[in-house]
């Protein structure tokens, strides 16, 4: 795949460097200190640190089973960690009760692999979903139709309101996925493989999409991936995450000039 | 070749290991159970899932043991019939098909039926949700998934089931009737008559409290099974599966309580 989409917006990989240390002088919105998590004898995390800048996109990039996604489940409080501390927004994850967590996480975006539509909803209804528990965020709005057209015609699918998600196309999911994630206006929104099962067209259209909405609502987004193409275009930053650790930090360009013999494997066509 | 200490011994070890995850689930169910009182009595309340679960398990189960219900009724006078004539007690037909249907085999049937259609729908349901991260989903989004999608649904199994019984207790009599109508000349009236003079409140309060047990079973072993389904497709077909073993199951462990318990009363 190579969605060559830097020549479009005249953005170099010079340009990225200089940008992301204007991003490390800006407030932090997530930060992850020495994680760790096992599953029985399987040590997945062993002190993985993090840190993510307001309006930065981070890429986080790791072979399959590596620990990617138990990583940004464990930021959400899907899942509990063995050991470290999480704090995203100025607030400690591990330390909130239930209401809390859930405040917090109106704030938080997660884009799923499968894009986890609720299939007994139509698109309209999954996208008022999160509406249901977080209405005084939006100004305890009655009519919720303006928002839900709203954030639909962001992914520019306004007109599937109505349908039901086995109607729509994999990458339509996709769109509509990050449609629900767009609807409570979060501050930073984690992309769990955005690409993944996509054909490189459709992929290309949701990276895009996400470079739009992150100019337009000025979030800070977290990108698991292992799409190269994918890194290579939206990360401004990047961290390789090999046996549980952060193996190596730096822009895509530094690190695909790595001579690392772990760190090429990731660049090697 | 394995000698027999190594049998009794990889034997002891499969004994062991089966009388282990016993106690295990038996006290994950528990939990569950307790962390269902739990949320339900806790705001937000999800009325408007709970109508909607309601319809689903209960409007939709009504043909099912619609005819069910009938064939029994129907089977059940057809088969007593020759032993009745014999003992010349065939006029005591109406009131040993009221009574065996309205205090067992109305409950029991219809909450085996709920348990193959429900309990398995409920588990592969809440399974698929839970492979395909829909239930992650829920909880990022900030709304408790197990207050949505389980208290919601063993709550509408609960209060559905009794109404099914007796749904099916009605149409299973209908059936006898019409048999006794055709085959012995006994009018749907007097029939009904005869039924409701012979069954008292001893036979109808207890097999209603035990119906709401049945249904709080049916739920709890559907979401329970559902909702901790193991990663994968796979994952989904033995939540299904296993809800309905475990239900049908517990269905005969209730009733044989019950039963016990209501004997109790009638011999106070």
């Amino acid at each position: 795949m190579n969605y060559n989409m830097e020549k479009d917006d005249n953005i170099t990989q010079a340009q990225k460097a200089a940008s992301m240390e204007t991003i490390e002088t800006k407030k932090l919105v997530i930060n992850i200190k020495d994680l760790r998590k096992s599953f029985g004898d399987n040590h997945v995390l062993n002190g993985f640190n993090l840190k993510l800048h307001e309006g930065e996109n981070l890429v986080v990039m790791g072979k399959s089973g590596s620990g990617k996604s138990v990583m940004i489940k464990c930021l959400v409080g899907l899942m509990q960690a063995d050991s470290g501390y999480i704090e995203v927004m100025g607030q400690e994850v591990n330390t909130l009760d239930q209401d809390h967590l859930d405040a917090l996480r109106a704030d938080i975006g997660f884009l799923f692999q499968g894009s986890a539509l609720y299939d007994s909803m139509t698109v309209r209804e999954n996208l008022e979903f999160p509406m249901r528990r977080h209405k005084e965020k939006l100004g305890n709005v009655v009519d919720t139709e303006p928002l839900v057209l709203e954030a639909l015609e962001n992914v520019g699918l306004g007109h599937t309101m109505d349908l039901m998600p086995a109607e729509l196309s994999g990458g339509m999911k996709r769109r509509v996925a990050l449609a629900r994630t767009l609807i409570l206006k979060p501050k930073v929104i984690l992309y769990d493989e955005p690409t993944s099962g996509l054909d490189p067209i459709t992929a290309k259209e949701i990276i895009e999409l996400m470079r739009t909405i992150q100019r337009k609502y000025n979030t800070s987004s977290l990108i698991i991936t292992h799409d190269v193409d994918c890194a290579r275009v939206i990360s401004e930053r990047m961290i390789l995450l090999v046996d549980g650790i952060n193996y190596a930090e730096g822009t895509f360009a530094q690190l695909s000039a790595s001579t690392d013999p772990k760190v090429e494997a990731f660049f090697k066509k | 070749m394995a000698t027999w200490q190594e049998m009794v011994n990889s034997r002891a070890n499969t004994l062991l290991k089966g009388i282990k995850d016993f106690v295990v689930e038996t006290g994950e169910l528990s939990y569950f159970a307790g962390r269902f009182f739990k949320e339900t009595l806790k705001p937000p309340f999800e009325f408007k899932e709970l109508l909607r679960q309601c319809y689903q398990m209960g409007n939709r189960s009504l043909v099912l043991v619609g005819v069910t219900g009938f064939i029994i009724g129907l089977v059940l006078t057809l088969q007593s019939r020759p032993t009745l004539i014999e003992f010349g007690a065939v006029s005591w037909m109406p009131n040993m098909v009221g009574i065996s249907i309205v205090r067992e085999i109305g409950p029991v049937i219809t909450a085996l039926i709920c348990a193959g259609r429900i309990a398995s729908g409920i588990g592969a349901e809440l399974g698929s949700m839970r492979v395909t991260e829909q239930i992650d989903a829920m909880e990022v989004s900030g709304t408790n998934p197990f207050k949505y999608l389980v208290v919601t649904r063993i709550l509408a199994t609960t209060l559905m089931l009794p109404l099914l019984v007796v749904f099916g207790d009605i149409i299973a009599l209908y059936g006898s009737a019409l048999v006794e109508n055709l085959k012995g000349d006994v009018s749907f009236q007097l029939y009904f008559n005869t039924v409701f003079d012979a069954l008292s409140y001893g036979d109808l309060i207890p097999a209603t409290i035990k119906s709401f047990f049945f249904g709080f079973v049916i739920g709890l072993v559907g979401c329970y099974k559902g909702y901790y389904c193991k990663k994968g497709t796979a994952g989904v077909g033995v939540a299904a599966n296993t809800a309905v073993v475990t239900a049908s199951l517990l269905l005969f462990v209730v009733d044989f309580i019950a039963v016990f318990v209501s004997d109790i009363f009638y011999e106070l």
